[in-house]
């Protein structure tokens, strides 16, 4: 991250020296440098030696790869097409109308003819109307099926983030995560919408004005294709570099999105530090860097459309020119060269929208190319689903075999670790912080993977487990008691629901908690604010668990999960859980060491490893790592 | 809003204005050029059949040449007002996340921070979105006056239709626009409500991978998803009925044209060349007029979208600072005098007199929502009292200057938030501090060994929340970042709760060994539970339910005051307790395996 930030620093003086210097004069240095950063951050490996991947692959595979991702996008589209074909061709109407009217009305031989020239104007008035109508049936097509197609891939995406592994989901930032599922779309949407349709009518609309004009003047036509290839060739290179461009500035907006975002979910931290200048100044620099690579990419953009712009005057004065010279050959009319001016228009109009559409489209293939990324990676801890194994009810007891555990580019965590944990016991796991206690919880309940070996739920591996029984049967409550922005009531529903009120309730009684819900100004229905933060930090753990022991698991799993608890208040919901988890498993993990007493039996980690068992009573007396630890929280608690 | 735009970036606007001016002039000049062209080049050379060479050379190189200056206003148009854009964009995201770092803790809370995020992102980009198409509209409004002004002198009789059908494409246009304003604004709210429960849900992912609840968080987007789409295809259906309509009416305008033109021909008024002047006008015109429609149509989500903006830089409760610098060196004297404070109309910490004598350490105990954070808050001025004072060497921490009240308290808060940095970035934050010092910092929060073993040591990169450390190891580093800042208050909330006991100990006897040497003059307010770090306080404040209920030596508030005698032995007590069930445990077992002896006994010897 910091490499980005330094780079995006970088990336604003760069702008702030060249901003003194002659501004085009170095175009070219800029996208060397542009390819350069881009290449920077593509390399730039997030902590835990992973990112989240944008699919790399040509624009139009993404493209194509993304429409197939909804199959709204593509239901009725025969129709909305051939709609767009109609709503094209009816614009030739005019030219067509004026070129008819010169020649056989106004220049016709003995004087205008008005009958004549109302005739053709009212034949094609009725075809502008019915070109109009074609027009709203096609746009009102498009935008159904495209809203719904990117609502469709927007649920997907979001689905897909909570799929991923915990690894994959914080290897980016939330702000750049919600980006993907909000802004990245949205530029979808505003290509579809405002240029994929008008892309393929540009297109169908210059097939059509060559098909007419080649009637009016075959000659003139090449003329017109001899002017605009070599812009097309050129366009085609620009092209290339502009999607890098809008690459980058999607990925800076999601950068900036992030800093942004950590300044606000550690507005605490920066108060209490003073520290909020620093912020500021990374926010800016992200700010001014996402400015700069937008800069540099609308000045990509304006010499593409100027380019457009230049071969149409050139192709004008080429008409008027070469026109006047056939015509008077004999080979043309007035009212064909009048034609031909006005059908040149309807020919570059579309040229100068296609390229500017195409760009709009790199902006979109850029957003698609991180949706479809997202969307393509495969989620490393996979859910069996329907095909799974169900163990059988009762009483979950857990297996080890040879378990080892790396993050990725990291060193083992874990080595090689066997244990097995009989149905019905209460386990403590305890050891010193990063010897592994928390990477055995994570396994165990398959938030993450062992790098090798098994993990067995009663004999049955637990990849083969489908994720609905497995989260339903063995719940964990994580130290973080991280509460959504709703009452305290439905936090705990959370676990359970459509739990009733009286359930929920009774669920605090169960933990010895009904002092502390009555102490709350509005009961269960109290708010408990963003992330639980009106709640203080032992508070809200006291609500996780509330919500976990309401979803009534076979096997609980307590990740120091009251660690902001007072000692009253722990102890009394210790021996509360003493009595409920009494016939089902429960694995501790925990500092005071009071929890250990209570267990069942006690997992000493150190290092990666399992280096004593028992019940405590046994260890405590062993004068092993247990011994020490025990000496050590009995001295504080003595003292 | 415009004025505020124009007021920022005067020399571009004005540029990019010129060069819309010029682009407009030469539209309306190719048009002239067309004419001119078909008057004097194309119809002498049809009705004399040969090519009038000078006047058929000097069409094309006007013609091109009205195409380049197009060109060059195009470039000035375009490139300046993305520029604008652009720089007014990126000047307001500033702002507006300054104005976050600057509001108080309570604005925040009742503001989420999806919400803040995409006032930050796209009400930002919403507002300024009008730029980019403006000066090409008042180049348009140029373009227009020009063209009437070139239809007049053609014929004024089919000027009429031009003055008739520009005014009518603009208020079509404007018509389209209020039409679609309050369905694009209720677009924009639901994004940001989509934004807002993207943001809950990836934060709280932990918690729904651990119940299983992907189902239901996805309901619960595809539902707000569901919403946004409904509502721009609303808007959509409007933008899809008026599109057509704006082109078919100047299309329309031709037809007129061109049937009042033959009548004009037919009367001698005018000739076959002005008529297709006039109606090439039309077509050249009827695209760009419709820009000024994209303003138009930008400018009610630019309202929007500057209003959102607004209510986050006019929002007040901004916290006032004194003048007062800060005292250098030398433990702090705290002093809390009838502190009274509440959120939401609760009460939390009620008439609080507390005093903290310099160089002293004390420990704040009491039961879970007690107040104790609220309280080590106010101290760190991270929120003021609701009434009472808060005083830091006899001066109210309302009177020091923005700054010196972090120059001299550092609060470790009880959850741990690391910056997406480097270790070294996230001790030394703002400050100066070499290498050593940051060692030294780690050392005696007992971080320095975990650091060593990291591949990367103090360059060692942290995720969003330090994903990649333990809990206990990420709180030692928080613990560090405020030792090295040699604060002359430490508070300590309860933020040694993941760490070993053990470490915890070597924590603590650091910190003691440090005051000793004199290399930490420090007021110590510890949040506590454990009798270890209870024991090294000098006194004991017990808080419940928002009130200091005693204060003094541990040992005497274990004599007198009963709720702190529960809290504090309820371990030693929950281990005799046990130790007693064990013991009756063991007897009954003992009892029964005497009794079958005994029933064995009875049966073998019968």
């Amino acid at each position: 991250m910091s490499t980005a930030t330094a780079d995006a620093r970088s990336g604003a003086d760069k702008a702030g020296a060249r901003k003194s210097g002659a501004e085009n004069a170095d175009a070219k240095n800029a996208d060397t440098d542009l390819d350069d950063d881009l290449g920077t951050e593509e390399n730039t490996v997030a902590t835990g030696g992973y990112q989240l991947p944008e699919a790399l692959d040509g624009g139009y595979a993404v493209l194509r790869r993304g429409v197939r991702l909804a199959p709204a996008f593509t239901k009725g589209l025969g129709w909305t097409l051939a709609l767009a074909l109609i709503a094209t061709v009816g614009r030739v109407v005019i030219p067509l109308t004026v070129q008819q009217t010169l020649d056989h009305g106004i220049l016709a031989k003995g004087g205008p003819d008005y009958g004549e020239v109302r005739t053709m104007v009212a034949l094609s008035a009725v075809a502008v109307l019915i070109t109009a109508v074609s027009a709203y049936l096609m746009n009102f097509r498009l935008y159904t099926s495209s809203e719904r197609g990117l609502a469709e891939v927007r649920t997907k995406a979001f689905r897909h983030v909570h799929d991923l592994s915990l690894l994959h989901q914080q290897a980016e930032q939330r702000g750049a995560l919600v980006s993907r599922v909000t802004s990245d779309i949205d530029t979808v949407t505003v290509f579809i919408q405002q240029g994929g349709m008008q892309l393929f009518v540009a297109v169908a609309q210059v097939v059509v004005v060559t098909i007419v004009m080649a009637v009016f003047s075959w000659q003139l036509t090449i003329l017109v294709w001899v002017c605009f290839v070599p812009m097309f060739l050129v366009m085609r290179k620009i092209q290339g570099r502009t999607g890098r461009a809008y690459r980058k500035v999607r990925r800076r907006y999601g950068k900036m999105l992030g800093e942004v975002s950590e300044a606000l979910v550690g507005a605490d931290v920066l108060r209490a530090y003073g520290i909020e200048d620093r912020a500021g100044r990374r926010i800016g620099a992200a700010v001014e860097g996402t400015r700069d690579s937008q800069v540099r990419t609308q000045r990509l953009i304006v010499v593409t459309f100027s380019m457009g712009e230049l071969v149409a005057g050139l192709v004008n004065a080429a008409i008027v020119v070469v026109g006047v010279m056939i015509g008077v050959g004999g080979h043309l009319s007035a009212g064909d060269l009048t034609a031909m001016l006005f059908l040149v228009n309807l020919f570059i109009s579309p040229v100068q929208f296609a390229t500017e559409q195409l760009n709009e489209a790199q902006n979109a293939i850029a957003g698609w190319r991180r949706i479809v990324g997202l969307l393509e990676q495969p989620p490393d801890v996979v859910d069996p689903g329907p095909a799974g194994v169900t163990p059988p009810d009762g009483p979950l007891g857990v297996g080890f075999e040879d378990v080892v555990f790396a993050y990725p580019g990291g060193a083992p965590v874990l080595h090689s670790l066997s244990t097995q944990i009989t149905p019905r016991t209460r386990v403590a796991v305890v050891g010193e912080t990063g010897s592994g206690k928390t990477t055995f919880a994570k396994l165990l309940t398959r938030l993450m993977d062992p790098s090798s070996g098994r993990i067995l739920l009663n004999g049955v591996p637990l990849k083969d487990v489908d994720f609905e029984t497995l989260r339903s049967r063995m719940v964990m409550v994580p130290q973080d008691g991280f509460l959504f922005d709703m009452t305290v009531g439905d936090n705990v529903r959370y676990g359970k629901p459509g739990a009733t009120d009286a359930e929920v309730r009774r669920a605090f009684e169960d933990l010895g908690l009904t002092d502390w819900l009555d102490g709350l100004p509005d009961g269960l229905d109290t708010r408990v604010g963003q992330r639980g933060e009106s709640l203080s930090a032992g508070e809200r753990q006291l609500v996780a668990l509330a919500r976990a022991y309401i979803a009534d698991p076979d096997l609980l799993v307590l990740d120091e999960a009251t660690s902001a608890v007072d000692p009253a208040t722990e102890v009394r919901i210790t021996r509360a859980l003493d009595g409920l988890t009494r016939g089902r498993t429960s694995i501790a993990i925990a500092h005071r060491l009071s929890t250990a007493e209570a267990a069942d039996e006690v997992f000493v980690f150190d290092a990666g490893q399992i280096v004593e068992r028992g019940p405590h009573r046994e260890l405590v007396g062993a004068g092993g790592v247990y011994s020490g630890l025990y000496e050590s929280w009995a001295r504080q608690q003595s003292s | 809003m415009l004025g505020v735009a124009i007021r920022t970036e005067p020399r571009v606007f004005a540029a990019a204005v010129t060069g819309s001016a010029v682009y407009g002039i030469m539209t309306v000049g190719a048009a002239w050029a067309v004419g001119w062209a078909t008057d004097h080049a194309v119809l002498p050379a049809f009705k004399a059949g040969k090519v009038p060479v000078g006047a058929t050379l000097t069409a094309g190189l006007l013609i091109l040449g009205v195409a380049v200056a197009k060109v060059l206003g195009i470039i000035g148009r375009r490139l300046l007002a993305g520029v604008m854009q652009f720089r007014l964009q990126s000047r307001y995201r500033r702002a507006v996340s300054d104005r976050y770092l600057q509001l108080p803790l309570s604005w925040h809370r009742r503001h989420p921070t999806g919400q803040l995020l995409s006032n930050a992102g796209s009400d930002v980009d919403m507002t300024w979105q009008f730029i980019a198409p403006l000066p090409m509209s008042l180049g348009v409004l140029i373009m227009m006056v020009a063209a009437l002004v070139s239809m007049v002198l053609t014929d004024p009789v089919l000027a009429i239709i031009g003055f008739l059908l520009f005014p009518a494409i603009i208020v079509l246009n404007t018509v389209y626009q209020r039409f679609a304003a309050p369905r694009l604004a209720a677009a924009q709210e639901m994004r940001a409500g989509v934004a807002e429960i993207a943001h809950e849900s990836f934060d709280g992912g932990l918690v729904v991978k651990t119940l299983g609840r992907e189902d239901v968080e996805t309901g619960r987007f595809a539902e707000a998803a569901d919403r946004l789409r409904d509502a721009n295809i609303a808007a959509g259906r409007a933008r899809a009925f008026f599109d057509p309509a704006l082109e078919a009416v100047p299309n329309l305008g031709v037809l007129v044209a061109l049937l009042v033109g033959t009548s004009r021909v037919a009367s001698g008024a005018i000739q076959a060349g002005q008529v297709v002047q006039v109606a090439y006008l039309i077509t050249l015109l009827a695209f760009p007029l419709r820009a000024i429609g994209w303003v138009l149509g930008e400018l009610p989500r630019s309202v929007v979208g500057y209003s959102r903006v607004k209510a986050v830089l006019q929002a007040q409760g901004d916290m006032e600072y004194g003048t007062r610098q800060a005292p250098s060196g030398g433990a702090a004297e705290v002093h809390l005098e009838h502190v009274s404070f509440g959120y939401d109309g609760q009460a939390i910490l009620r008439d609080v007199d507390l005093t903290l004598r310099p160089g002293s350490t004390v420990a704040l105990v009491g039961p879970t929502g007690a107040g104790k954070s609220t309280l080590t808050g106010l101290l760190a001025r991270l929120a003021d009292p609701d009434s009472g004072t808060v005083r830091l060497d006899g001066t109210d921490v309302r009177d020091f200057a923005r700054g010196q009240i972090p120059a001299q308290v550092s609060l470790v808060p009880q959850q741990t938030f690391l910056f997406a940095d480097s270790i070294r970035d996230n001790i030394r934050l703002d400050g100066d501090a070499d290498d050593e010092q940051v060692w030294a910092a780690l050392r005696l929060a007992q971080a320095d060994r975990f650091v060593q073993r990291l591949p990367e040591g103090l360059d060692a990169g942290l995720g969003e929340r330090g994903a990649t450390l333990s809990g206990g190891q990420r709180q030692r580093l928080a613990l560090a970042r405020a030792l090295i800042r040699r604060p002359r208050l430490l508070i300590l909330d309860d933020c040694t709760a993941s760490v070993d006991p053990q470490v915890e100990a070597a924590i603590l006897g650091g910190l003691r060994d440090a005051a000793g040497r004199g290399a930490l003059a420090s007021t110590v307010l510890v949040v506590a539970y454990r009798k270890a770090t209870i024991a090294l306080a000098d006194e004991v404040v017990y808080v419940e339910h928002g009130r200091i209920v005693d204060r003094g030596p541990h040992l005497e508030l274990v004599e007198r005051c009963e709720g702190y005698r529960d809290l504090i032995t309820a371990y030693e007590r929950d281990h005799e307790e046990r130790d007693a069930a064990h013991e009756k445990e063991q007897q009954d077992s003992e009892k029964q395996d005497s009794e079958k002896r005994d029933s064995e006994l009875q049966e073998a010897g019968r």
